[in-house]
């Protein structure tokens, strides 16, 4: 339970926000030439880091516009948002 | 010896205030080897140790518990026990477990209070009836009971439903396991450590696992806030913390921790005798041996170790829950709390050997782990001790992930698992 500064709307509660998971996950350039193990590994297998973790959210009950966050699992703390496209900053 | 638990020393102890009675388990430091090492004291951590020691006679091992034991998701559940899962893979694991919780208490000397009152899922929409009439025609194929009940049958059942048509998700039926129910959830941790600790298990709690060395391709020990412990075989089943211990050795799993909610009431008189689940308004709702309702709320959707969760999420489940119940609109709520569980794509469990020799993962229980307790630590044991699954758990390892061959039990188990 945390509010999130939309890069969009400004602040509003997390509950307008659906988590799109680990962020900065490459679709592969080429699928064609991927292994069964490299699928695996870009669909299912998951950082799920206890600690600074940077994310995907959408504002899905407001602007319905994707940015991505960095948030402290352990204490829902976030330490940064930034659009799509862009540079993660440093934390 | 352990003295045995029963009515004679249960006198025998009244008679002296209740004060000479021996401690149920040893509190040792840890030894310098083990010939294997559990990472993680709940109930699955106990009962596959116990399992190892009782069923493969390994009897240097220890369990290594970071808080203390069953003092996470094993105290944190809604305590319900069912077997009623769609596919044969997953009604061959979960039945083996509801089949050892039948005679768990007379094997462990210890009432773990396992009560098969029976488990009803209610169906809300055309879509659920149909999902649930093809749930319980697989669950007997598979020799595990399950009826389906009519609107009116679901009433006779449970009186205190409202089965209105003219609610906003009225009830169109439902299916019954009468076999399932729930139990007592610290019980089966101490009756499996008490277990366990006579037969030689070290249970070492307030040890936390800070890293993993290896040789290579070989497990060497683990490094623990008690020093280095040296052993050749590691089980991690560390549940919502699954991934920290695997990011240790550079292994990503599929899973994501997320906090799962769960609330109770004030303790009232006995109002309702089963468990009530309802997947598409998401609230399930049972009554404790104390008299306080045990509700079900959802998991957050973001990752989470923070042990807390939303309160939208627990405000969905109480309006559900006031809808089909409305007697129950003035009852206060006493706590709430939160648990980290680890959810894997398809909502089924790992239960696996990995790349390197000696470590074997048992997680992914995600949000409905606690009824399956017997039966995880009985066929992870297998795997630690035969280097290879058990029958029964052979289409649950890490390799599904990759082969494609998934145990998708999302649709047919739902949220509330």
């Amino acid at each position: 339970m945390f509010l999130i500064n939309c890069p969009y709307c400004g602040e509003r509660d997390q509950s307008e926000f659906s988590s799109g998971g680990e962020a900065h996950i490459e679709r592969p350039k080429q699928p064609t030439e991927l292994s069964d193990d490299e699928w695996a590994d870009f669909l299912f297998m998951r950082k799920n880091i206890k600690g600074i973790q940077f994310e995907r959210w959408n504002h899905s009950h407001g602007c319905r516009k994707w940015f991505n966050l960095i948030r402290d699992t352990s204490n829902d703390k976030i330490h940064g948002i930034y659009k799509m496209g862009e540079k993660p900053p440093k934390v | 010896m352990k003295n045995k638990y029963s009515i004679f020393s249960l006198f025998k102890n009244a008679f002296s205030g209740h004060e000479n009675w021996q401690r149920a388990w040893r509190d040792p430091e840890p030894k310098k080897e083990y010939d294997a090492i559990i990472v993680g004291g709940g109930g699955h951590g106990l009962a596959t140790a116990y399992y190892l020691a009782k069923k493969h006679n390994m009897r240097n091992i220890a369990v290594v518990e970071k808080g203390w034991i069953g003092g996470g998701n094993t105290g944190r559940n809604t305590t319900i026990i069912r077997s009623n899962y769609l596919w044969d893979a997953s009604a061959g694991l979960y039945d083996h477990a509801l089949k050892i919780w039948e005679g768990l208490s007379q094997e462990l000397n210890y009432n773990v209070m396992f009560s098969q009152r029976g488990v009803m899922n209610l169906a809300h929409n055309l879509q659920d009836v149909r999902d649930l009439k093809r749930r319980t025609h697989a669950n007997r194929l598979n020799g595990i009971d399950a009826v389906w009940l009519n609107t009116d049958e679901v009433k006779k059942f449970c009186p205190i439903i409202n089965t209105s048509p003219n609610i906003r998700y009225p009830v169109l039926g439902g299916t019954l396991q009468r076999r399932a129910g729930t139990a007592r959830h610290d019980a089966v941790a101490w009756g499996y450590a008490r277990g366990a600790d006579e037969l030689g298990v070290d249970i070492i709690q307030n040890c936390e696992v800070k890293g993993i060395k290896r040789n290579g391709n070989k497990i060497e020990g683990i490094e623990t806030t008690k020093g280095f412990i040296k052993t050749k075989k590691i089980g991690v089943v560390a549940a919502g913390h699954s991934s920290v211990i695997a990011s240790m050795v550079d292994i990503r799993l599929p899973l994501e921790s997320k906090p799962l909610q769960a609330l109770v009431s004030e303790p009232v008189k006995p109002i309702i005798d089963t468990v009530v689940m309802s997947n598409a308004v998401h609230a399930y709702v049972s009554q404790s041996d104390k008299g306080e309702l045990v509700i079900g709320a959802g998991t957050d959707s973001y990752v989470s170790y923070s042990q807390k969760g939303s309160h939208d999420v627990v405000e969905g489940t109480l309006k559900a829950i006031l809808e089909l119940y409305p007697i129950f609109s003035r009852m206060k709520m006493l706590r709430q709390w939160g648990g980290i569980v680890d959810i894997c794509p398809d909502a089924s469990p790992i239960i696996t050997k990995t790349n390197i020799e000696g470590l074997y993962f048992n997680c992914g229980w995600g949000t409905g782990g606690f009824k399956a307790t017997p039966g995880s630590g009985d066929l992870f044991a297998h795997t630690i001790a035969n280097d290879e699954p058990h029958k029964l758990n052979a289409a649950f390892s890490l390799n599904r992930f990759v082969s494609g061959d998934l145990v998708d039990e999302h649709g047919a188990a739902a949220v509330a698992h």
